[in-house]
């Protein structure tokens, strides 16, 4: 492995690299920046929201921005940049290629971040993740709005960059003795989302142009009163946006798939039934996009075709969840933090799949849309399956990135007020919605059992950013200070099928 | 990979599609009664705009903020939107339906006894969203 931080080079050799490590270490260092960026603006929002009326955020529309700030920054500039870093890491040395196949646009898909993310917290939009019309056309704020368009724009398209070379690399560029069934899971998790991004990205990416026409008054796509349809947007976002939830986690799924052998200390317990899975969950995503609209007006036959292509995905999710449990069984498992962060995030992501079946039975889902229990689904999923499962790689490719170990009583400590924070949030929202709070709301009435659950999750909420400050205390004392790893066998797991990708990477 | 029996993972899956299966079923089932708006049911135009809600009912009646009606009877909403999207909440009656501009959308419930409930904007439309709520009266019959 190619020990990034161990030579000491001039910051602009990493930023004008094409290496697929030094990308690769630019993708992380900016995506942890943004994890806690986006992590303090929620703390803000759980501040203002611990008890009714204006606490510490003076006015509803200073509310309503750092919302839609807080959801983009954590999806758009830490969850997919931080599966890119470790994809761009690892991928090509996983197919035992020198690089990515295409460097310089890997390079270039970097570099589209930081405009993108300049465009989203310089203007600091109010209309929510989804910039819903005709809110977003008639009512939003701009140039706010319009640099958030901008802004995703770009996004959108560095994203479909580095999914073209994720494809090309693994598919085209792997090695001549490989064949497609030997690329591990890892590698096949990056090639499943990478075509969902591919298929699914260009529609949100046409939707965005149109709201942007929209907004500039020359057309009516969207705006009822050029004669539009609000609910065409509404298809075309979540035709983009519910797959990309599986962009989202099926990574994450592929770091623990990476993770729970090595520190059980056997060999997974079927990779043909994760690669399988994979694939199987990458083309039923398409088929579920309008169960977020149920509520919308939707027919019954509607309705009841995407309830089922919903209910279809949930297979492919457990078989994954199986493969982890039977991979564990038996095994002599190392409980080192990254395998705590992995285990946890699986219990998270089991809870977070239940939840997502009450949401797509048509009868409940009136019961919990667009109220906090979506929130919490949402957050189990994003937080306690995703952001665990890359966390624990960060931690897991902690000393193969800076030739240093993390300190481990930190990394224990942090996953463990991580996670209790997490329940406490993200369970809490659950009843929270079945009370009836919608979400999006800068102020709730005084009702007692609604101020109870705010304040659980606001202390939840804080418990996670104390973690969040041991996290980063470990990540920069210990890359400077840690005792070196033992490269050949960093967490002493011992055995020789642990580490395949020793191999190491010439820079060019 | 492959050299060991995988029958626990068909038995798993095999009970997740038939756990699907049910759900689905029930699912479809309950949402087709709810769904079915009895003929009786009285005709209320519920109005959504930026920040407050509207009612017109089938007499002609209007009011604004509040609604009135009487246990016992059955009552459509015909909601609406002049402005952006909201979202009609009576949570204690799961009474949830989108106000989008340029449609009608339908949901209709039953009140069973007198009392008051909170009508609230469940999607959202803006700087007062949070405040966009209401409040339902479910008189006595009179007769
Ligand atoms: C795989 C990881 C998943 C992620 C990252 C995820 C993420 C999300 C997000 C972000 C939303 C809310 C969107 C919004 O309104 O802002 C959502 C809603 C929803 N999710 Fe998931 N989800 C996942 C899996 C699932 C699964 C497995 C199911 C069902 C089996 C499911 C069913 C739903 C439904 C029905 C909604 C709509 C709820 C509503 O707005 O009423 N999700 N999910
Ligand atoms: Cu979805
Ligand atoms: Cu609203």
């Amino acid at each position: 492995m190619v020990l990034e931080l161990q030579k000491p080079r001039p910051v602009w050799q990493i930023m004008f690299s094409t290496h697929h490590t030094d990308v690769g270490l630019l993708y992380l260092i900016s995506s942890i920046a943004f994890l806690f960026m986006g992590g303090a603006l929620a703390l803000l929002i759980r501040a203002e929201l611990f008890l009714p009326e204006a606490q510490l955020i003076a006015d509803a529309m200073t509310f309503n921005r750092i919302f839609t700030v807080h959801g983009t920054t954590l999806i758009f500039l830490f969850l997919l940049p931080s599966a890119s870093a470790v994809g761009n890491y690892f991928v090509p040395i996983m197919v035992r290629y020198k690089d990515m196949a295409y460097p310089k646009l890997n390079a270039i898909a970097f570099w589209m971040i930081p405009p993108g993310a300049a465009l989203i917290w310089l203007g600091f939009a109010d209309f929510t993740w989804y910039a819903t019309p005709p809110y977003s056309i008639i009512s939003a704020p701009g140039p706010a709005a319009d640099m958030w368009i901008f802004g995703l724009k770009i996004l959108g398209i560095s994203s479909v960059l580095g999914a073209i070379n994720f494809v090309v690399t693994i598919l085209k560029c792997k090695h001549p003795d490989m064949s497609i069934g030997q690329v591990p899971l890892l590698a096949w998790a990056f090639l499943s989302s990478s075509l969902i991004v591919l298929v699914a990205i260009p529609t949100f990416a046409a939707a965005l142009l149109m709201l942007l026409t929209d907004r500039l008054g020359v057309t009516g796509f969207f705006n009822p009163a050029m004669g539009g349809d609000p609910i065409a947007y509404a298809h075309l976002f979540w035709f983009t946006f519910h797959p990309e939830v599986y962009v989202l986690v099926i990574p994450a799924i592929g770091m623990m798939y990476e993770i729970i052998p090595r520190f059980s200390r056997k060999p997974i317990f079927s990779k043909s039934s994760g690669i399988f899975a994979f694939v199987l969950l990458s083309i039923v995503s398409f088929s579920s996009w309008a169960h977020h609209m149920y509520a919308t007006g939707m027919s019954f036959t509607e309705k009841t075709v995407f309830m089922l292509g919903t209910l279809a995905a949930v297979p492919a999710s457990g078989m994954h969840v199986f493969n982890f449990v039977a991979t564990m069984w038996n095994g002599r498992i190392k409980f080192l933090t990254p395998m705590m962060w992995a285990i946890g995030g699986i219990a998270l992501f089991f809870s977070a799949g239940a939840g997502g079946v009450a949401n797509a039975a048509m009868p409940l889902d009136f019961t919990t849309h667009d109220t906090y229990w979506v929130v919490g689904h949402f957050h189990l999923f994003v937080m306690g399956t995703i952001a665990f499962g890359t966390i624990g790689f960060i931690y897991y490719m902690f000393p193969y990135v800076t030739g240093r170990m993390y300190n481990e009583t930190m990394g224990k400590v942090h996953f463990i007020l991580s996670f209790v924070g997490t329940v406490l949030v993200f369970f809490t929202q659950h009843v929270l919605g079945l009370y009836g709070m919608p979400r999006r709301i800068f102020d709730y009435p005084a009702i007692p059992e609604w101020i109870a659950m705010n304040q659980i999750a606001t202390v939840g909420a804080m418990i996670i950013g104390v973690s969040m400050v041991i996290f980063l205390i470990n990540l920069i004392h210990s890359s400077a200070k840690g005792k070196p790893a033992d490269i050949h066998d960093p967490f002493g797991l011992g055995g020789k099928y642990y580490y395949p990708f020793e191999s190491k990477n010439p820079h060019h | 990979m492959g050299h060991h029996s995988n029958w626990p993972e068909w038995i798993y899956v095999g009970v997740i599609i038939a756990l699907m299966v049910w759900v689905g079923a029930e699912a479809w089932n309950v949402e087709r009664l709810v769904e079915h708006v009895p003929a009786d049911a009285e005709t209320i135009i519920v109005t959504g705009q930026q920040w407050f809600w509207s009612f017109e009912h089938e007499d002609g009646r209007k009011e604004v903020g509040t609604l009135h009606v009487e246990a016992g009877k059955a009552y459509k909403f015909d909601i609406v939107s002049t402005d952006v999207n909201h979202s009609f909440n009576i949570h204690d009656y799961v009474v949830l339906m989108d106000a989008v501009p340029g449609r009608v959308n339908t949901v209709w419930f039953a009140p069973d006894k007198a009392g008051e409930h909170d009508i609230q904007c469940r999607e959202y439309c803006g700087l007062i969203h949070y405040n966009m709520r209401g409040k339902l009266v479910v008189e006595e019959p009179s007769t």
